[in-house]
């Protein structure tokens, strides 16, 4: 383990070096696997949230105060621990410039991890694929990657965030979770036929796609991605 | 503990198959749905993994690890198609 970044009060970026890391595509993840004295152990699965061509593999952990894993990881990995882990794995929930576009990410919560490496990705090669993100967080605190998100430097890409529960008295974007209307104003319309990336907690997922589903949108370019953790 | 999908057992899988499992094509055994494995329902609060139909909630696949042994049950499947 290299580097942490602390993102906000439940969530921290970590930053490893692998040796002979095979590289990734962006939205891929990793698992960890954690083995205690005695032998037992847990395994979690964790988006990468750092781009390919990033100097190093990232990962964002968000604590659970009742988890196995998560816990050990923000709160007592130190710079030079080494840890088991396996990948990169996963070859559904990914993008490449080849996969085209345009393309719509819909994030809820810590689901904008591999949605984050798709978009450093798409900066990182110089990419020409229009992108949309219409991103879900509790409140700007709570928000993944703020500085990112709230000032993108990426001319391809147009991002749209929503505040569900605090927004700071200034707030200009929206203040509700992701819904039909805001779905029919902030993304792609599906005459465009985009190729859509939707991550987050299970009930954020459901609803999305299923609206999306609803509002016309090719079944077969939504690409989902289900989580346990919480916080859209 | 609400339903994943395959996109979390995708390491699982590429351990007891020996590649990348997520964009492999599965057919429910009982409703017929055709889909990617990433698409399915999955449960890993039990004592393995379960796999279930997004459709009809079909068992689908059971996976049980002991030690260095997998027991994986397939007989929920229709078909199963692995990209070449």
């Amino acid at each position: 383990m290299l580097e942490t970044v602390v993102e906000n009060s439940q969530a921290t970026t970590i930053m490893f070096d692998f040796p002979d890391w095979p590289g990734f595509l962006a939205g891929q993840h990793v698992d960890v696997r954690l083995t205690a004295q005695d032998g037992y152990q847990a395994q979690r699965s964790y988006s990468i949230s750092s781009a390919p061509e990033d100097e190093h593999v990232a990962i964002t952990v968000e604590r659970l105060d009742d988890g196995e894993v998560s816990p050990f990881l923000t709160g007592e990995l130190r710079v030079g621990d080494e840890l088991e882990m396996r990948g990169p794995i996963g070859g559904y929930f990914v993008w490449q410039d080849t996969d085209g576009g345009p393309v719509q990410l819909v994030a809820g919560g810590s689901g904008v991890a591999p949605l984050r490496s798709i978009l450093r990705h798409h900066r990182a090669i110089a990419s020409t694929v229009p992108m949309r993100l219409l991103c879900s967080a509790r409140s700007l605190e709570l928000l993944l990657y703020r500085d990112e998100l709230t000032s993108p430097v990426d001319d391809h890409v147009e991002i749209t965030l929503t505040l569900t529960r605090d927004q700071p008295p200034d707030w200009a974007g929206y203040g509700r979770r992701v819904d039909r209307d805001m779905l029919v104003e902030a993304a792609w319309a599906p005459a465009h036929q985009p190729l859509c990336y939707v991550c987050g907690p299970t009930p954020f997922v459901e609803t999305v796609a299923g609206t999306l589903v609803d509002l016309g949108y090719d079944p077969g370019r939504i690409r989902t991605e289900r989580f346990g953790g919480t916080g859209t | 503990m609400d339903a994943l999908d395959g996109n979390a057992i995708a390491g699982t899988l590429a351990e007891v198959f020996g590649t990348e499992m997520t964009t492999a094509v599965v057919s429910c055994g009982a409703c017929g749905r055709t889909g990617p494995m990433a698409e399915v329902s999955v449960y890993l609060d039990g004592p393995g993994v379960v796999v279930r139909c997004r459709s009809c909630s079909n068992l689908l696949v059971v996976i049980v690890r002991r030690r260095e042994l997998a027991c994986v049950d397939l007989t929920g499947l229709a078909s199963l198609t692995i990209a070449g």
